[in-house]
């Protein structure tokens, strides 16, 4: 009986997780297979699979122009959140000032605050000292925002960092710069790239943010809500197609970084948290 | 005339064998309210093998991390040849350290790890070279040049950090519990190792551990710590032969510890009595088990005799430990060569003089 009744649960069990699991990734399977589909968008089953859609894609110059500008914005916010990022993170890991507990918690902050509330906050600012919204206050905007994303990262690297290496180091006569140079930042190299490769992939599809920042050059998320504003075509689904495997190239390849720099724990909760950044 | 004998005088007396390298000057230091090491003095001399023995919590560890420069000291000075060590950051100290767990760089391979300490200085690139390359054979690393520290064993692990650390010629080298990840037939070996090669490069060493046996075998002399005070500075012989309180007693070797009442030059302790130099009152006497044995034939002069009953017996391939019940009930251990039949009740004797008298260690405070 109670056999029987473990079975059923078990049996409901896998049932529902197929269910979530179509749930999460029908979706995008069936804009993948579109982006194949002759007919254009629409008419079910897909027929005359073919490429004209991508063709059409990489002739389309509007489209590569917003892919160049979100790589030079993703760039950009990438250097800029490091630059900032790390020293936050270092500053977490040893310092001892007043409000540390606070200033942890306002850093790690922008990881869950809605992109409206960044992008209209920063919207205000940027109007307030006069800077004409351009490419550039796109690429403040990310990198501002994802500067929690490099602290948090960086800091998680820090925690794995065995001091004594440090303290190796100046005792075998190298000074504090030397040290940060030499061992710190080799030691923190992977969290790092994976820090890098996830803040690339975050700015490349923001939206919300940079709805409220843009100027007259479009990014590549924005270029294609707007094109979607005249109706689907399947040329979206293919370029969909193309940010969607190289996103899931880019997580997999920070994954695989994460596991090797700190080990399995914890990296769900970080994924979620980091995720909710793009929400 | 006058001035340049003066001078000469005053670099043979700094190169004198013996003489002081190191000085500590009554450091203290505490963490939040916990007093960790209180007035601490110590001299460490020019080419000396120092061990500094306690157990976990007596201060050792930062006692050695003051000298390094990890930590500063509450108060009290640290000199070296002559200068204030204590206010030079770590990375301009003649001091290198071998770290618990080598702390070996694990970006680098093994060259490059020795290499690190001579590669922030300003020396020619060639000698740079050839004094990795003699560090390498010193240690017999040179096979392993070119790995990472994750590819070698824990022994070739400490052989690097100690090349590491000893390539930068430094006038001290601090070793912090280095012995303590091997396992035991290793770390023998390394013992002997280590003894050797201090002597080759003829470094003072400070030693960390808490192993009382290590400290014996490597030391030239023991800073025995306890809760943050040195209960013992002196060669192992000597805080083995007359240990100065009862805790350096219990503490290095196995002892007998008789607390008993002094009355015009004799000490009484249950039934026994023996002559001492102590004043009258309480006195407390360390007896090493080895210091009783069998009583053979009339009694010497200065020798105390006791009948005593075994209670126990252990084997300990060269020595047996008996537990002896005197006829007062007063339990002794006494060790002698292994001979397995021994009579239940026995006569056994000691010298007077064996028995040292200790002070009483201050319990924690």
């Amino acid at each position: 009986m109670s056999a029987d009744s473990g079975w059923t649960r078990s049996r409901w069990l896998s049932w529902h997780s197929l269910a979530v699991f179509a749930f999460l990734y029908l979706p995008i399977v069936t804009l993948i297979v579109y982006s194949f589909n002759g007919t254009g968008v629409g008419g079910f089953p897909p027929r005359d699979l073919t490429l004209n859609w991508y063709r059409q894609l990489f002739a389309d110059g509007a489209i590569w122009t917003s892919v160049a500008n979100s790589i030079v914005v993703a760039l950009a916010a990438m250097v800029i959140s490091l630059a900032i990022g790390i020293p936050a993170a270092l500053a977490l890991d040893r310092g001892h000032f007043p409000g540390k507990a606070l200033f942890r918690r306002l850093v790690l902050l922008p990881l869950i605050l809605p992109g409206i509330i960044t992008g209209l906050s920063l919207l205000m600012l940027f109007r307030q000292v006069g800077l004409r919204l351009s490419l550039l206050t796109i690429i403040l905007g990310h990198g501002t925002a994802l500067i929690s994303v490099a602290t948090a990262e960086v800091f998680a690297g820090l925690q794995k960092l065995e001091r004594a290496q440090e303290e190796a180091s100046l005792d075998l006569g190298a000074n504090y710069w030397q040290t940060f140079w030499r061992v710190t930042i080799p030691n923190l190299r992977l969290s790092i790239i994976g820090a890098a490769l996830l803040i690339f992939t975050l700015s490349l599809d923001e939206i919300a943010v940079s709805f409220f920042l843009i100027g007259r050059d479009n990014t590549l998320p924005l270029e294609i809500w707007g094109r979607l504003r005249r109706g689907i075509t399947p040329e979206i689904n293919a370029i969909s197609t193309i940010i969607f495997l190289f996103s899931l190239f880019a997580i997999v390849a920070w994954y695989r970084l994460r596991v090797a720099a700190q080990g399995k724990a914890e990296i769900g909760t970080e994924l979620a948290e980091a995720a909710a950044t793009t929400g | 005339m006058g001035t340049i004998t003066q001078s000469v005088d005053a670099q043979s007396a700094q190169a004198k064998p013996g003489s002081s390298l190191l000085s500590i000057r009554e450091v203290s230091k505490s963490f939040g309210k916990n007093l960790v090491l209180r007035r601490i003095s110590l001299e460490v001399a020019e080419g000396e093998f120092l061990t500094i023995l306690g157990e976990s919590g007596s201060g050792k560890t930062t006692l050695l991390r003051i000298i390094a420069g990890f930590e500063n000291a509450d108060s009290g000075e640290i000199v070296m040849s002559g200068e204030r060590l204590d206010l030079l950051p770590p990375y301009r100290r003649r001091v290198n350290t071998v770290f618990q767990n080598y702390a070996l760089f694990p970006h680098l391979n093994v060259r490059d790890n020795i290499g690190y300490g001579l590669s922030v200085t300003k020396l020619p690139k060639s000698e740079i070279a050839s004094r990795v390359e003699q560090a390498l054979a010193m240690v017999k690393m040179q096979t392993y040049a070119n790995s990472k520290p994750a590819q070698i064993s824990g022994g070739q692990q400490q052989r690097v950090a100690l090349a590491r650390a000893l390539v930068n010629r430094p006038g001290l080298l601090l070793l912090d519990e280095p012995l303590s990840a091997l396992d035991a037939n290793l770390r023998r070996q390394m013992q002997v190792e280590l003894k050797s090669l201090q002597h080759e490069v003829g470094i003072s060493f400070v030693f960390v551990t808490h192993d009382q046996e290590e400290a014996m075998v490597m030391s030239e002399r023991i800073a025995l710590l306890r809760m943050g005070d040195l209960e013992q500075v002196a060669s192992p012989r000597e805080i083995y032969n007359r240990p100065a309180t009862a805790y350096c007693a219990q503490f290095i070797g196995h002892t007998n510890l008789l607390r008993g009442e002094v009355k015009d030059g004799v000490a009484r302790c249950n039934a026994l009595s023996w002559r001492t130099g102590l004043r009258d009152g309480l006195g407390l006497f360390s007896l090493r088990p080895e210091n009783i044995r069998p009583a053979v034939g009339a009694a010497a002069q200065g020798m105390v005799r006791f009948r005593g009953k075994i209670k126990n017996q252990a084997f300990h391939g060269a020595t047996e430990l008996l537990q002896v019940e005197c006829t007062d009930g007063l339990l002794l251990f006494v060790r002698t060569s292994s001979q397995g039949n021994w009579r239940d009740e026995m006569e056994l004797e000691f010298a007077a003089a064996d028995a040292v008298p200790v002070r009483e260690s201050h319990e924690a405070s």
